[in-house]
Parts: structure tokens; sequence; C-alpha cells
């Protein structure tokens, strides 16, 4: 297999007994200048890996949360071209992979080859693309081919079994297990049959399972951690940066560490 | 673009560019639809209501005035204004909800620009008891305040959607952020020919009872099919209904009008194959206003229903294999549509359709007095009287 990178960082922390912690940033909320120091910081703080989020213009699979922050961002002019120039310029200082999520269209606009090559100059291991279903993965796959970057496949809870396991078998990096129907954003409970499913993908996938959407506290983390090999928060982290809340995003952190699991 | 392996492509455009969390959603549709299309007692539903409750077939009525004032081609004109709820966009809420009820979905979402496809959707589901939920954007409100009190009335929940500009593309944004929400319980009837298949594909089919009629209908008139065929392009509804029965009868040119707005060069327009730049928006891949960051950029136009950044992806394909052509129109010369239609007709058409008219006109005028022209007439411009009032300065 060639995409490690991603998996091996989500596999090492499970190695310590850890649940991977991914953290969702949105590139240039605050100023583009922020994108160093919250990288470094998170990273400081151990996360296993780092989304950095790209504003657009129409993001249809984001909460109030994340939205907000990406007008923000657009406000700054922050754009995926600059995103990519900012991170080349420190990648010698990140050590934890990072995974871009973008809509598809900055980065049909950026030129799918032009992007590939960019990411590999950038510390960049995987792409999350939330409007880009496994039937039209082909044209990003083609172009990440040979690269040491997974294009990220989410599950849904909607995904029927044959689904699963077809994107399960395609699967790179880690699968994205979201653990709402909606969009991002923060929620207070799950749906009931959220282990049943995240078992079933676990038992399918041959990559690492990280839980994602509407997980923002501590206890969150550690009860869904718990059921996957990891967590991705977004809306939570989002907010702490916007709020300069960075303890709050230490004890995030910190409930993912020392999870054995009970599966 | 490279090909995939999706299903709903027309040429290189459409597909299925949506969350994971829609896709069952989207096949469920797929599969409910092509079951639908096989079940005459499905057609024979819809062709009831669309004949006792919408008042099916609409005219083809031969403009007289309009073929005199322009002095070339006789103007025909295809009168879906003269439909229940006053535009063409029932034909497609009515055959959706019935799709949604075969599905078991008891409630709809629904986007609206100029309020058309908001009011007819309210209108299939106080019809047929389905609970109703329509996001419109704020600027759209003020624009067609009385459309949202007739959605209201009708028994729908209008939502007001104040981000971007607040005009159809952050109202498709919103329901389809509802959507992924509430999937297993609700149905998105979309208003125009675009989003992710097989969305591109009902919305036609269910229009294409527009082209149908004409078709028939000249053929008793004048023996013979027309020579050009006009329609107006937001989405590509009205259009693509009418075009498509005629696509493979080659000695009818097909004529789409996109909206020029304060005109092309100013980049305040949504004339998006004018502005020749491909990309993905709300499901598509088609032609998209964007800016160099692949940022999907606001349209202008007069008319709320053609205030999209995109068109479907079937009038992308028909443009790029040149069966179709693709002009625009400005808001001011859709003014002149208007007016002149209203005077020497009696008929005051619908803004969107008004750019189809104001076209038409020109284009009858380069075209022989033995040759024929039909203009889909998609609305009636009731909903715009207040628009136009405040564009003339108050001087009809
Ligand atoms: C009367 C009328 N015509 C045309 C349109 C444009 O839509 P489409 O291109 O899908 O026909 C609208 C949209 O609201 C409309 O109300």
């Amino acid at each position: 297999m060639t995409k490690q990178k991603v998996m091996q960082a989500i596999l090492q922390c499970n190695e310590r007994g850890d649940k991977a912690f991914v953290p969702y940033i949105m590139a240039g909320d605050g100023g583009l200048q922020t994108l160093k120091k919250n990288i470094l910081f998170l990273q400081e703080a151990g996360a296993a890996a780092i989304e950095v989020g790209i504003p657009f213009s129409d993001p249809v699979a984001d909460g109030e949360v994340i939205q907000q922050a990406g007008e923000r961002a657009l406000t700054e002019g922050v754009t995926l071209r600059k995103v990519m120039a900012e991170l080349a310029s420190f990648k010698e200082e990140v050590t934890v992979p990072l995974v871009i999520m973008t809509y598809l269209n900055p980065i049909l606009s950026y030129g799918l080859q032009a992007m590939a090559a960019d990411c590999e100059n950038s510390g960049v291991y995987g792409l999350i693309v939330p409007d880009l279903p496994l039937e039209e993965s082909g044209l990003l796959k083609s172009a990440l081919e040979g690269t040491d970057i997974a294009l990220i496949q989410l599950v849904s809870l909607t995904s029927p079994a044959e689904r699963i396991n077809a994107i399960a078998e395609a699967a790179e990096g880690f699968i994205y297990a979201v653990t709402v129907n909606g969009i991002t954003g923060v929620r207070d409970s799950f749906t009931e049959g959220l282990e049943d499913h995240l078992e079933r993908l676990k038992a399918a996938s041959s990559v690492p399972v990280l839980a994602g959407f509407g997980i923002s506290t501590p206890e969150h983390v550690r009860s869904l951690g718990a059921l996957a090999d990891g967590v991705i928060v977004g809306s939570a982290i989002v907010s702490a940066f916007h709020e300069g809340d960075l303890p709050t995003i230490r004890t995030l952190i910190d409930a993912s560490k020392n999870q054995v699991s009970q599966i | 673009m490279q090909k995939t392996e999706t299903k709903g492509r027309y040429g290189k455009f459409g597909g299925q560019f949506v969350p994971e969390t829609l896709m069952t959603a989207l096949q469920e549709l797929e599969t409910a639809y092509e079951e639908a299309q096989q079940d005459p007692a499905f057609s024979e539903e819809l062709n009831g209501y669309l004949k006792d409750f919408v008042g099916r077939e609409t005219p083809l009525f031969f403009a007289e005035h309009l073929t005199k004032h322009a002095g070339g081609a006789k103007i025909y004109l295809k009168r879906e204004d003269l439909n229940h709820t006053g535009a063409h966009k029932i034909n497609n809420s009515l055959g959706q909800a019935l799709l949604a009820i075969r599905m078991g979905k008891k409630k709809i979402v629904a986007e609206t620009g100029a309020g058309q496809h908001g009011v007819a959707t309210a209108t299939a589901c106080a019809l047929l008891g389905l609970e109703c939920v329509v996001f419109m954007g704020k600027e759209d409100i003020r624009r067609q305040e009385l459309n949202v009190f007739r959605m209201e009335l009708l028994g729908a929940s209008v939502v007001s959607v104040d981000k971007g500009a607040g005009t159809l593309k952050d109202a498709v944004n919103e329901a389809l952020r509802y959507w992924v929400s509430n999937v297993e319980d609700t149905h998105y009837i979309l208003g125009s020919a675009l989003g992710p298949h097989p969305f591109p594909q009902i919305v036609r089919d269910f229009q294409c009872v527009i082209g149908n009629e004409t078709k028939q209908q000249i053929m008793e008139k004048e023996n013979r099919l027309p020579d050009a065929v006009v329609a107006c392009i937001g989405g590509g509804s009205n259009a693509i209904g009418m075009f498509h029965p005629f696509v493979d009868d080659e000695d009818v040119k097909l004529y789409g009008v996109e909206a020029a707005g304060s005109g092309i060069s100013t980049g305040k327009h949504a004339a998006a194959i004018a502005g020749k730049q491909e990309g993905v928006l709300h499901g598509a891949y088609m032609y998209v206003l964007q800016d160099e960051d692949g940022f999907i950029q606001e349209a202008h136009s007069i008319s709320a229903g053609l205030d999209y950044p995109a068109v479907g992806p079937e009038h992308c394909h028909l443009h790029d294999i040149d069966r179709v052509q693709y002009d625009s129109v400005t808001d001011q010369q859709a003014l002149e549509g208007l007016q002149l239609l209203s005077r020497v007709e009696g008929i005051i058409p619908a803004l969107e359709s008004a750019h189809a008219v104001y076209y038409s006109v020109q284009l009858a005028k380069k075209m022989k007095e033995e040759e024929i022209l039909v203009i889909c007439l998609s609305g009636r411009g009731d909903k715009d009287v207040q628009t136009v009032r405040d564009a003339l300065g108050g001087q009809a």
C-alpha cells in the first residue's frame, strides 16, 4: 500500500494506548499568520494529524460555527493558493501529517496535478473533499497516484452495507465516519445505532476508523473514541481558537490519551 | 475533466458531487423514479392533476401583434403563464411531490428564488397533504414579498437565508444543509434542471410536457415544426422542458437566453455559459460563474428566477455540441420586452420570460415571414409588478 503517512500516525497513537485526536482548524480564521501558530500549538498538545480547512463560498456540508469561521477567513482574503504557500513556508517545523479539507471547486480551479505536487511540497498527506463521493473520486485519485497523499473518504450513517464495503475497500489513510445525519457542528447526543455502525465499519476496513461531526466535549471524545480508532473535532476547536481558549483545546486532546479500546 | 464512472452525465457535465450522507437518498430517488416511470398509474395520476388542477394543456397562442411589431417570423407563445400558480414550475413540483409520496416521505424541502418554485411546491404540498419548508434568500424575500405570504397562506413555512447575497444560490445551500440533516423523512424538490443526478433528468422529464404539447399544437395549427424555439435560462428547467422534445429535429433551431444583468462586460450578470468557466456547484459539474480561486460568484439579474451563477448540466452539453445557441439579454432589454408584450398582446410576462420575449423580437426580425418562432412564456408577471414599477421609476 502506498498511502502510509496518515495511517501510521494514527496507528502509532493506538500503539501507545491513545486514541488518535485529529483537530480541524479553519485556515486563516484570524488572519493567515495564525495558521503556523495554531498548527504548532496542536502538534505540541498531542494531535495525531491536523485537518486544515479551506474557506469556501458555498460550504454546504458545514454548520454555523465553521461557516462563520470560513466567512471570517474569506474576509481576510484567504484562498487555497495562499494556504498552500503558507504551509510550504514552515513545513520543516511540522512533524504531524497535515490533511487538507476543501470543497472540490477550489481544487479544480487550482489544477489537480498542481494540487498534488504542492501537497507533497507542503507536508500535506491527505485530502478530504466533502462533495466528492466514491463514485466521483476517480479524477482526484488518479492525480494522487504514486504520492503518499491519501484521499480520505467519508462514510455516513445512511450508507448501506454494500456502500460501506465499497468505500472501505477503496479507503486510504483512514475512514472518516460521520457520526450524525447532518452538517458539522456541536451536538448534544448521538443516535443509538452508532455503536453498531462503527463496529461494522471497523470490521470492514483495513485502515483506521475515525469518528467525526458533532464531537465537542471531553466526554464525547472519550465515549466515541472508545468505539473508534480516534476522533475528529472541528467546531469546538474552531470556536476555541476564535475565542483564544487554548486550555479547552488541551482538555479535549487530553481526553483522547490513555484510552484502552473497548472493542 | 476526466470521465468517471458515474451515471447522470451529459457529455462531461453533471454527476453527483454531494456529501456521502446524500448518496443513499439520491440512489433511492433514482430507483423510485425508475419504478414510477414504469408504472402507468403514476403518469395517470400526474396527468390527472396536470389537467384538472393545473389547467393543462396550456394554449399555444399566435401573437399577431408582436409578429407585426417585429416584422419577420410568425411568433407563437407557449402560455405556461396560464398554469395554476403562474409559471411552469408547478409541472415539476407536482411530479416530484407524487414521487415523494411513493417513497414514503411526508416532508418536503425546497429552495426558491423568484418565489415561483416555492409557491408551486407549497401548492403541491397543500394539495397532497405534505409538510413543506421553503428556503428563500433575504434579498429575494424583499423582492418577492407577496410570494412569501402566498406560500404561508398555503401552509408552508418560509425560512429566510441571510448568508451570501441572500439570493437563490444561498437558498440552495441552506436547503441542501436541511436535506442532509433530515434526509430520512424528507424529500428535496429541487426547482430547476440542476443539482446532482437524478435531479436534472427528473426535472427535465416533468417539464417536457411543455415541448411535447408545443410540438403537437404547432402541427395542428401550422402542420409543420417551428424554425426557432426560444426560452429563458435560469437553471434551465423551462428551457430544457421545451427544447428536449425538439433536440432530434435538426431543422428546429433552439435558442437559450441567459440573463446579462447590467451587461456581461460589467461582471454583474447571471450568464454562466457566456462566462465560459467550468466547475462544480450544488452537486453537478457545469458552467459556473467563479473567481480565479474557484470561489463561486454571486449572480446579478433584475429577475430573481434567473439570478443563479450556473446553468444545468444538460444545457452545458447542448452548448458544447452546438445544438442550442445561448445568448444573453440585459435587465434593461428584458424590461423593454415586458413592456412591449404587455402593450401589444395584453400579456404581462414574468421578468424571466421577458428575456426570451426581447430576444425573440430581435431574432424574428432577421427571419422570413413564412418562418415560425415559438417563445416559451414561462410565467406571468404579477409577481414582478412592484420590481418593474421601481425599475421604471413609476412610468409604465
Ligand atoms: C417564470 C419563470 N421563468 C423562468 C424561471 C427560471 O428557471 P428555469 O431556468 O429553471 O426555467 C423562473 C424561476 O423562478 C420563473 O419563475
